[in-house]
């Protein structure tokens, strides 16, 4: 359980973060969206203490995450692939961290085990692929076997199988009740992660909802039904408390209603149906919708174009 | 999952977190090759310089010269690189872990970050402790050994002030190393550090040279390299401090550096 309370955080005159609050529930995967510069990273370094903030509170399982004498064990984190010495090989990178919080070295080789790592654990971590840095991060978020774990674009420069294997470790992870929090620019995955988003736009929190609820809000998400006596039906519809966004023809685009109200009301109203579809909003189409306005860096608004986080 | 190897449980109290700590921290030390490389330069420049001077010396000095030569500080010239080399490795024990982006992974693993720079600091001191005092014996021993029988420039460590100046200079150079140290907690980049360290070494007591005589006498002793040096001085100059006091005074520039580390790292972001 993460809870994070009027969460503020200014660096000179740039607010990163203003009063942002939010609980990040354990057994489910919650995700972690924004554009760039939106916070999400400072966010991230403020759970953990690395930054400290200008106002509010943010707990990992009800304690500052500082005021833990182990905290491996409270909470694992991966916030950027390559925060090791390049000099040193992945087993003593992982053993240096382990060693502070009294980690076994047997606990060592079982995350290297686990990150698939093992055969490599004695070479220099700085020949590493960008995918192997992901995989030690990942190795040391894990080497408390933590409740609660942050990833911070997790998926970064990994091969689809890699990509396969982060989805199903995240959701196992979560299964077993842990809390865990991702974020990721990558929408696809994003939608077949997550269970819960967390959306936030220069520093302020946007949204947070179940993925089922995110979904079937918007502009994206209607109900496409044609049929011969289409003036008939919309007017049915209107009645019953429907929206018809758009007719065109024998099309009508419907919301805020369901497609088995639809079917309904047809064949009580003697009315045939050509076509009755449900379209749902993709995570991509809706966090556009959300996070036109909120975007620093977008490209062609006025201001340049910037990468980072 | 993870039911194979279970992790140790969480203990309490201050002092086994600490314990630990410096394991982690020793670790770090022992497991990256500069760390290595920087202590057996310092070993062999302090060898190889003593052997040198001990076979060439003999033969170049006058009899004159080698009786009022003092032959200790002579033997220990190869400090002049091997304190670049401890200085280094100083700067690099903290430097490294901002340049490589380790820190964040340090302090989310021990976000008691005094605790963890005291563990650095007992790490750094012990073994830049063994490794100077070692080199500095090996290197007097080394120039000893081969000097001629009778050379006037023999001494041994039972003559006054020479087992003092040889161990002395090991202990220069382990607070060398927290000066390093200490200037990259403050500063958090190696190369902005070791020009810092070079810097306050060598620059004070090059610019004094230009100041008026009366200056000199008086600021002169008190400037790092000249307090530093007047403990492996065996034959006392006139002006400058006594060996212990003017070791105290180099000790201080170190504390105040360390200081300054220990105050910023607990204020600022990292």
């Amino acid at each position: 359980m993460i809870e994070a309370v009027g969460l503020t955080k200014r660096y000179g005159a740039t607010v990163a973060v203003e009063d942002l609050s939010f609980t990040i529930a354990p057994g489910q995967v919650t995700g972690f969206l924004g554009p760039n510069g939106a916070g999400k990273s400072t966010t991230m370094r403020l759970i953990l203490g690395l930054d400290a903030q200008d106002a509010g509170l943010v707990t990992v399982s009800g304690r500052p995450y500082a005021a833990y004498r182990r905290p491996l064990f409270q909470a694992g984190a991966l916030l950027e692939a390559k925060a090791f010495h390049g000099g040193r090989s992945a087993y003593n990178h992982l053993l240096c961290l382990a060693l502070s919080n009294g980690i076994s070295r047997a606990r060592v080789d079982t995350v290297l085990d686990l990150v698939g790592l093992a055969g490599v654990a004695r070479r220099r971590a700085g020949g590493f692929s960008l995918g192997m840095s992901q995989r030690l991060g990942i190795a040391a978020a894990l080497l408390g076997d933590p409740p609660v774990l942050m990833l911070d674009e997790p998926v970064n420069g990994l091969d689809p199988e890699g990509v396969a294997w982060i989805r199903t470790l995240l959701k196992s992870l979560a299964a077993e009740g842990r809390t865990v929090l991702l974020s990721s620019h990558l929408m696809s995955e994003m939608a077949v992660t997550a269970d819960r988003l967390i959306i936030i736009g220069r520093g302020r929190l946007i949204i947070q909802a179940t993925m089922e609820d995110f979904l079937a809000g918007g502009s994206g998400s209607y109900i496409r039904v044609r049929s011969p006596q289409a003036v008939a039906l919309a007017a049915l519809l209107t009645a019953r408390g429907a929206t018809i966004a758009r007719q065109d023809g024998d099309a009508l685009t419907v919301t805020g209603t369901t497609t088995e109200a639809i079917g309904e009301l047809a064949v009580a109203g003697g009315l045939t149906l050509a076509e009755l579809s449900a379209r749902r909003a993709t995570l991509e189409e809706r966090y556009m919708e959300l996070t036109k306005d909120s975007a620093d860096y977008r490209a062609g608004g006025g201001q340049f174009a910037r990468a980072g986080k | 999952m993870h039911a194979t190897t279970p992790a140790s449980s969480p203990a309490g109290g201050l002092l086994p977190l600490f314990a630990d700590v410096v394991r982690s921290e020793f670790c770090k030390l022992r497991s990256v090759r500069s760390a290595f490389w920087a202590l057996l330069a310092a070993v062999a420049f302090n060898v190889v310089t003593a052997a040198l001077l001990g076979i060439l010396l003999p033969g170049h000095l006058s009899a004159r010269q080698q009786v009022t030569i003092d032959s200790t500080r002579l033997s220990l010239g190869g400090l002049h690189l091997s304190q670049v080399a401890i200085g280094l490795l100083g700067v690099l024990t903290v430097s490294s872990e901002y340049s490589t982006g380790m820190i964040r992974a340090t302090l989310a693993a021990v976000p008691q970050r005094r605790l963890m720079l005291t563990a650095k600091t007992l790490v750094l001191t012990a073994v830049t402790l063994v490794t100077g005092i070692a080199a500095c014996f090996a290197a007097y021993l080394i120039f000893q050994a081969f000097l001629p029988a009778g050379d006037a420039m023999r001494t041994t460590l039972a003559t006054p002030g020479v087992l003092r100046a040889v161990t002395g200079a090991g202990l220069y150079l382990a607070v060398l190393g927290l000066l390093g140290f200490g200037l990259a907690a403050i500063i958090r980049s190696s190369a902005g550090a070791v020009a810092v360290l070079l810097g306050a070494l060598f620059v004070p007591t090059l610019l004094a040279e230009l100041l008026p005589k009366s200056w000199q006498d008086t600021i002169g002793p008190y400037l790092p390299l000249n307090a530093g040096e007047s403990v492996y001085t065996v034959q006392h100059q006139a002006r400058a401090l006594e060996p212990w006091a003017g070791l105290g005074v180099f000790c201080l520039y170190a504390a105040v550096a360390l200081a300054a580390g220990f105050i910023l790292i607990s204020r600022r972001d990292a």
